[in-house]
């Protein structure tokens, strides 16, 4: 009787309509009991990283951080525990990882290549002017070395810092933050430290180190401008900041020579009369200058074009030949009457399972013009990483190598999930091999194998690796670097321009990442809605 | 009713399990940057060992904990860069003396004020190579630089001159006794740094000096006629000439050549040192010759040194420690031990070199050496000289290529 049994999620009731059965079924609406577990202690887990990601974000006072990642944890909890919210439970996980792993660093890319960031405009404005004003601190000509001894008036944690000094000749003194004057009774060791001084607490190493953040600010009084800093914790001197920044005038004057470097907030540092600027600069947002620097550069211009060429047909030529040789294997192996085909399949795929790194470093040597295996067993004299051609081939043969494993693991698996029986039902038909495999087995494992191929020529098209490692973008024409290199990728030319070996420069080479990204996104789209028409055609 | 009671049940658990999850990630905060009372090192791993033990006492003394850790050498001054940006520097770290400029433009680092019984103990030369704009941004405590390395079964006497050096060589690759003349690392992209010596001896220059001996990057001298000769009379050992220096020679494939005997020269550094010992090789180190008439051949001298992080927890500490520490003999020795380098503390050099004849040897090499400039500009030579003298070891012509390498190099420094 349908009264005895519960009824199954969904099944219509008395006098009501029905209701679509939800997708989760039992799951979705009560939950058993290993269910209700899962979900809390997900849930739970998922919590635990919400806070371990506000952490940080509180000491760092990044409010808006907080906000963010309470939102996304507060949607979480809303999707799981409502039960309104079925399809947004498949969804949501899908979601949050790609706005985290794909769509955030596209957009900080994007935002970085509005900036000038680069080695020296890093941080903020007060950070630059803070580290000028430090780094212009001479000692006195001819002052006094002080030995040290740090001391406190009364507690040893919270107390003002004094500073007790002894002179060459064994005089005390007594530095703080008022200026300093002569210390009496106070008993002085053979260093020079002193070891005990009426009314002053003095401070273990360990309780010096913990007001670390304090003695870096301190400094005890001299004259005008000129005061007494530690220098470790037994020796003091006296110096005197060169350069110091005036908020009134937005500039920062050196007294020695006079010279007055003001701020320039477009280019981010302070620059003197003559253009020459302080080291020390900070981050600005500098619109689509990065871009234009890109775009305008007539060196590029002409590099750019042949860059680009021989980056599509380094991709496509990899990708191809790949294909067909992985394709080519995967087929010989497929064939039923062959013994030990495991043993065979593991040899080829041993190539995909060492690290590329080093391979691509065992293949450089190989390609050695006086030491390299290829010349010496072929005796052959092909200079393979000083002639544009060779260092092309060269380059080619090397990825071929490391790729096509990959290309026939994949392959194998689609041809497994072909039937037989649909090649053979071609040869009764009258088919030849070659035929049977071109209209019946290929078009089918095309269909797998379409992705896949796309997204082989996408990675190619972004090897940064199998260039950098075996050829650094080489040969170079007598024009240099910046004309480009005979194997230079786009982003192994772009590298170079934005990561010279001193500066790196962040923003430049944000820009041309977005310039590349939105290249590679182009022919994907492209390649992409063109393999949706042949699986209409299978179909 | 029942359906919204377990949904609710499972808020109220997840919201205790987040409790004891946050307890145990207060434990798991200990993180790479620098924290009050733990002095945090980063150093390469050959050496972290040596410097853990080596600041033991130092560690006793001032009852702190010190934590050294590893950081390939390579990636010590980009991650030290980014880390202080993020605000999670080491207290201290190592560094080589060329990264002082650009250290210096991110204020990554905090000056240093040696007092001066510290500083006198210290060569002169190692000082004013960490030093810029009269700041010392960090204390050195070793030197190192290139020099020639000879087979003496092969060639008992040590070459004055290049050209003495290539004639023995030649001789013993005539007889059959090597295949190469000299195993120097010229590299399909140039190896600047070891071409140096030969650059200058025959009167090229990269960059000048002014009369106080700092590096002025406003004369840049790769396009000068002086470098342009001096090139072009390298060159006639190049490929297309006698094909001693060649491009597929590198860092690589250089010191199997010599430790396999297939040459009786070989261009080397003190990272070869330990494998020399090692191998059955009977060598000799002296200075890498000059030009007959030509100027000294000086390699460049880099120093290894300890660096105080702008900002760190226990800046005092770091600050003790590289001021009384790093510049105190027993430290230095201890660390030689580990990783036998020339010691710039004077005292820690004669100990050094009354026990070991090579490093007293690769030391005398350095005579007539030059500290490589500490200028950020540096930086920006590296790749497009190597380039350009790569071509033009291979055989190109030398003016077309260090015109455009002229070229680069100035319009990467804003000339």
């Amino acid at each position: 009787m349908a009264a005895d049994n519960p009824r199954p999620a969904g099944t219509p009731t008395d006098g009501r309509p029905a209701r679509r059965p939800l997708p989760g079924g039992r799951f979705a609406a009560r939950g058993s009991l290993t269910g209700t577990l899962v979900k809390v202690a997900l849930l739970g887990l998922f919590t635990a990283l919400g806070i371990w990601a506000v952490l940080p974000l509180y000491v760092a006072g990044n409010w808006w951080g907080i906000a963010l990642t309470v939102a996304v944890v507060a949607l979480v909890y809303w999707v799981y525990l409502s039960g309104r919210t079925v399809p947004a439970k498949y969804l949501v996980p899908g979601v949050v990882l790609l706005m985290a792993f794909q769509i955030l660093p596209v957009l900080y890319t994007m935002s970085t290549s509005l900036t000038n960031m680069s080695d020296g405009h890093r941080g903020t404005k007060e950070q630059a002017v803070r580290s000028i004003e430090a780094f212009s601190v001479v000692r006195t000509d001819g002052s006094e070395e002080y030995t040290l001894t740090v001391a406190t008036k009364g507690d040893p944690e919270t107390g003002d810092l004094v500073f007790l000094l002894t002179d060459e000749e064994r005089q005390a003194y007594a530095g703080d933050a008022d200026g300093l004057e002569e210390l009496t009774g106070a008993t002085v060791e053979d260093t020079g430290k002193v070891s005990e001084a009426f009314g002053y607490t003095l401070l273990s190493p360990n309780e010096v180190n913990a007001r670390s953040d304090e003695l870096q600010e301190f400094a005890v009084p001299t004259g005008e401008g000129s005061g007494i800093r530690s220098s470790g914790l037994s020796s003091a001197f006296e110096g005197s900041a060169l350069r110091v920044y005036d908020a009134d005038c937005d500039c920062v004057e050196d007294r020695e020579t006079g010279t007055v470097y003001t701020a320039d907030d477009d280019r981010g540092a302070f620059y003197d009369e003559d253009g020459e600027r302080l080291a020390q600069g900070w981050q600005v947002g500098v619109g689509f200058d990065n871009f234009l620097r890109f775009l305008v550069d007539p060196t590029f211009a002409t590099a750019f074009f042949g860059t680009l060429v021989w980056n599509i047909a380094f991709a496509a030529s990899v990708t191809f030949l790949v294909f067909v040789l992985g394709l080519a294997v995967a087929m010989t192996l497929h064939a039923p009457r062959l013994r030990g085909k495991t043993a065979y399949r593991i040899l080829v795929v041993l190539p995909y399972a060492m690290s590329s790194l080093a391979m691509y470093l065992l293949w450089r040597d190989m390609f050695n013009a006086d030491f390299g295996l290829f010349n010496r067993m072929l005796g052959l004299e092909v200079d393979w990483l000083g002639d544009p051609w060779a260092a092309r081939a060269a380059v080619i043969l090397a990825n071929v190598w490391l790729g096509y494993p990959y290309m026939f693991l994949v392959a194998t698996g689609a041809l497994q999930a072909i039937p037989r029986e649909l090649s053979q039902a071609a040869r009764l038909d009258g088919a030849g091999p070659w035929q049977a495999f071109r209209y019946v087995t290929l078009p089918l494992l095309m269909v797998a194998m379409t992705p896949i191929l796309i997204s082989t020529f996408a990675f190619n098209f972004n090897n940064f690796n199998a260039v950098w490692l075996l050829t650094q973008g080489g040969p170079f024409t007598s024009d240099g670097t910046m004309a480009g290199g005979a194997t230079d990728l786009l982003i192994t030319y772009t590298y170079r321009l934005a990561f010279s070996e001193a500066t790196a420069q962040y923003g430049y080479a944000a820009a041309m990442s977005v310039m590349i990204f939105v290249i590679v996104s182009v022919m994907s789209v492209i390649s992409l809605r063109r393999s949706k028409a042949l699986q209409e055609v299978d179909r | 009713m029942r359906m919204r009671s377990v949904p609710a049940l499972a808020g109220i658990a997840a919201l205790s399990l987040m409790a004891t999850a946050c307890g145990g990630g207060d434990g798991s905060d200990e993180g790479d940057g620098s924290q009050e009372g733990t002095l945090v090192i980063w150093s390469d791993p050959e050496r972290s060992d040596a410097i853990q033990a080596a600041a033991e006492e130092f560690a006793e003394t001032n009852g702190i904990e010190v934590d050294v850790q590893n950081v390939s050498f390579d990636d010590i001054q980009g991650d030290v860069v980014n880390a202080h940006q993020a605000g999670n520097a080491p207290d201290l770290f190592l560094g080589a003396h060329d990264w002082v400029g650009n250290l210096m433009r991110n204020g990554a680092v905090q000056p240093i004020e040696l007092p001066s019984d510290r500083a006198e103990e210290l060569d002169e030369t190692a000082i004013e190579a960490m030093s810029l704009d009269g700041q010392l941004l960090g204390v050195p405590y070793a030197q190192e630089n290139i020099f020639l390395m000879r087979n003496t079964e092969l060639a008992p006497d040590a070459p004055e001159t290049f050209e003495e050096l290539v004639e023995t060589g030649t001789g013993l690759k005539d007889e059959g006794e090597v295949g190469e003349v000299l195993a120097m690392a010229v590299d399909q992209e140039g190896d600047p740094f070891r071409m140096n010596p030969f650059m200058r001896s025959a009167g090229g220059y990269l960059f000048g000096q002014d009369d106080n001996g700092e590096w002025n990057p406003d004369d840049l001298g790769v396009n000068s006629d002086e470098t342009l000769e001096a090139m072009e009379q390298i060159a006639e050992y190049g490929e297309e000439g006698e094909g001693v220096l060649r491009r597929s020679i590198d860092v690589e494939n250089d010191a199997p050549l010599f430790f396999d005997g297939d040459t009786a020269f070989f261009v080397a550094g003190p990272w070869n040192l330990a494998d020399a010992e090692a191998s059955d090789i009977d060598f000799e180190i002296s200075a890498i010759p000059g030009f007959e008439d030509g100027e000294p051949a000086s390699p460049y001298l880099g120093y290894q040194s300890f660096f105080v992080s702008e900002g760190g927890a226990n800046s005092a500490l770091a600050e003790e420690f590289v001021v009384n520490h790093v510049t105190d003999p027993e430290f230095v020795l201890d660390l030689y031990e580990a990783d036998p380098r020339t010691p710039v503390q004077s005292e820690a050099l004669e100990s050094v070199s009354e026990d070991d004849p090579n490093i007293a040897a690769v030391a005398d090499a350095a005579e007539n050496g030059v500290a490589m400039p500490n200028i950020p500009e540096m930086g920006e030579t590296w790749e497009p000289l190597g380039v350009a003298q790569a071509q033009i070891i291979g055989g190109e012509d030398a003016r077309e290529a260090l015109e455009s390498a002229h070229e680069q190099i100035a319009e990467r420094i804003g000339q």
